[in-house]
């Protein structure tokens, strides 16, 4: 059985779900828990659910102490910028003591933070800073696009027993989808085909899925078929599902919302150019932001963004026919 | 400042601090004497705690078998204190497979989870929030643990150690803040860099700032130490909340072994008193107030140990060192496919 909610209901059912399963699990944050008729608070008291100051790095910092001395905390970080503020927290503390320490210890430990939020909120609410944790040691990274997926990889980040980065993109906050009911885990490291085709392959995260979707719809009208995939957790990052993938389509186009040498589709042409490349027919093209600090006038904000238009009009390219659409 | 009179505590009690304090100091001496001795056998960057060990060992001896404590990459001392094994301590700093942390941490990261030290952060003050977060575990427990978390001066600058105490106040979780003033942030005087001591005040004042009490002490004398950290422990059990305490002491060694590329052998270069400031006097008058031997001749001066007990520990304290970097030298280097095998649980 399942039901309809919007995405960001679909996170908060797993943390409830996951405090009533673990009394271990805490959850705390700024502006959070400020009354006592908050459903948290209700529901699990002030032990476990606690409203703290504006202080990142002591947050994260306390989240990997408890995480340390037993306890899942997951803290709320609202936006992904916040996380620079702490960032030895982030990347040099938590991640590294199970290894620093000769496997005595575990950080099971979630960082949620809602990411790209380009819908005018200028330079610095709006980054797509998830490719900066996908490739450091002990750190997982996990980007859904999905209601369901939002609750799945929710449920499985506060049962892994590593340090999570979370990223919900702030622009999918209302989308509604299917969510199962009860306990539902979506595990890491599997990728999520959205769409089979055998013509193109588009690799695309969060908020970019849907753009890439849209752009399938257009192309399929041209006669052009896409297979697109959403990796889900970028670390793990599911390379098998896009290399099969690649194999039989040969061509490789990805979106992402961050800037390029910023992106995970660029770590990910990366691994394909060096994996995959007997199967390529054609360059893989990467759909990207712009290099420019986000602007906040919408017409200038909307054409940095990579969009449905951008992605269909790289798959022509990848596929040879832009010059017969052109 | 005099030194406490240590009435209060039994016989037995007073040469076991003692007796740990020798231990931390010959386990530094011979940390670094394999720098001569054994040259490459250790990397990177290596810190000692002597001159520190009366205030490693007055605050460890407070705590209960279920405390627990975070450190400073200084952190030689605490778990000697603790109990330890110091043949895998020695073997961890040679970077072997007997190591306490199996050769991936090194000296700057010692963690002893079996002891209640669950972890090091080499970065300045980035240990302070763990070891509030394990206090808020504690405080969710409510089984009476208290945790310990060491830093220095230098850290007290850092933004999360007033983010933490902020926390830890308003929160009133069962947490004592023992800063060791050594009286320099690597090789920076204190009055260089605190506004507090460059006005002459103690750096204990700090805590107003956090409506919790702060309170300065010699950290030179193990049993002023154990008083007022075991006051401030008891606080912090009773669920009365923090206290910042300014442990102050002299750092008898350098900041850490020479910082050089491959190829220069490392060593210990002199205390920055002599080497940078010139100040060789400075130095003197702090090597005359060496906590350890001062606290044998309180010991002796009270009857509570004799010249001759004294010695034979000391002589069974080298033996033990020995043997700690015997068995560091003797133990294997791990197998290099264990570099993966930690870094996700």
């Amino acid at each position: 059985m399942a039901h309809e909610l919007p995405f960001i209901a679909a996170i908060n059912e797993a943390i409830m779900l996951e405090m009533h399963r673990d009394e271990t699990v805490l959850y705390f944050g700024q502006n959070m828990a400020t009354t006592e008729n908050e459903p948290y608070v209700d529901a699990f008291g002030r032990d476990r659910v606690r409203v703290t100051p504006i202080s990142e790095t002591a947050e994260i910092g306390m989240g990997i102490g408890a995480a340390l001395a037993g306890f899942r905390p997951v803290v709320e970080l609202y936006m992904a910028e916040f996380m620079l503020v702490a960032m030895d927290q982030v990347v040099n503390e938590g991640n590294r003591f199970r290894a620093m320490t000769g496997g005595q210890v575990k950080v099971p430990l979630v960082l949620k933070a809602g990411y790209g939020f380009t819908a005018g909120w200028a330079g610095q609410h709006t980054g797509t800073i998830n490719a900066l944790f996908m490739g450091v040691p002990g750190l997982k990274v996990v980007v859904p696009s999905t209601a369901a997926d939002a609750k799945g990889l929710m449920a499985t980040a506060i049962r892994d027993d590593n340090p999570v980065v979370y990223l919900h993109n702030y622009l999918l906050t209302l989308e509604h989808g299917e969510v199962p009911d009860g306990e539902y885990l979506v595990p890491f490291g599997e990728a999520s085909t959205r769409r089979a085709g055998g013509d193109v392959t588009i690799v695309a995260t969060g908020w970019t899925v849907d753009r890439a979707l849209g752009a399938a719809e257009v192309l399929a009208a041209e006669g052009i078929e896409a297979e697109v995939i959403d990796p889900r957790t970028l670390n793990p990052l599911d390379m098998p599902t896009i290399l099969e993938s690649v194999a039989k389509t040969g061509r490789l186009v990805l979106v992402d919302q961050a800037t390029r040498h910023a992106s995970a589709a660029t770590v990910i042409a990366g691994e394909v150019a060096e994996h995959g490349f007997s199967s390529l027919k054609a360059p893989i093209v990467q759909v990207t932001a712009l290099d420019a600090t986000v602007p906040y006038s919408q017409p200038l904000e909307a054409w940095v963004m990579p969009n449905d238009e951008k992605v269909a009009a790289a798959v022509r390219q990848v596929v040879g026919t832009a010059a017969a659409t052109a | 400042m005099s030194p406490s009179e240590p009435q209060e505590l039994d016989r037995d009690r007073l040469v076991w601090m003692y007796h740990q304090m020798l231990r931390i100091r010959e386990f530094e001496e011979r940390v670094k004497r394999t720098f001569i001795e054994h040259p490459g056998v250790m990397r990177g960057h290596t810190h000692l705690a002597d001159g520190a060990e009366a205030s490693i060992v007055g605050s460890i001896a407070t705590l209960g078998p279920d405390d627990q404590f975070f450190a400073t990459y200084r952190c030689h001392g605490y778990p000697i204190a603790r109990g330890t094994d110091v043949n895998t301590m020695m073997a961890e700093i040679y970077g072997r497979k007997d190591g306490l942390c199996k050769g991936i941490g090194g000296s700057m990261h010692l963690t002893d989870v079996s002891n209640g030290f669950l972890g090091t952060s080499g970065i300045v003050a980035a240990g302070i929030p763990h070891a509030a977060g394990a206090a808020w575990a504690a405080q969710i427990r409510k089984q009476g643990q208290v945790v310990l978390c060491f830093f220095g001066d230098g850290a007290s600058k850092q933004g999360v150690f007033a983010e933490t105490l902020n926390i830890a106040s308003l929160w009133k979780l069962p947490i004592v803040f023992v800063m060791e003033n050594n009286g320099y942030n690597v090789h920076t005087r204190t009055d260089q860099e605190d506004a507090n001591r460059a006005n002459g005040e103690d750096l204990s004042v700090k805590a107003r700032a956090f409506s919790m009490p702060g309170v300065t002490i010699d950290g030179r004398d193990p049993v002023q130490v154990y008083e007022t950290v075991g006051a401030a422990v008891a606080r912090a059990r009773a669920g009365d909340g923090p206290t910042l305490i300014e442990s102050q002491m002299y750092r008898l060694s350098a900041h850490g072994n020479i910082i050089a590329p491959p190829g220069v052998p490392l060593h210990f270069p002199e205390h920055e008193a002599v080497e940078k400031f010139g100040n060789p006097e400075e130095y003197e008058a702090a090597k005359q107030g060496d906590p350890v031997p001062a606290f044998r001749g309180r010991l002796v001066a009270r009857g509570a140990l004799t010249a001759e007990e004294a010695d034979a520990l000391i002589a069974a304290v080298r033996d033990e060192m020995q043997a700690a970097v015997t068995f560091g030298l003797e133990s294997p280097f791990p197998d290099v496919e264990s570099a993966l095998e930690y870094t996700y649980a």
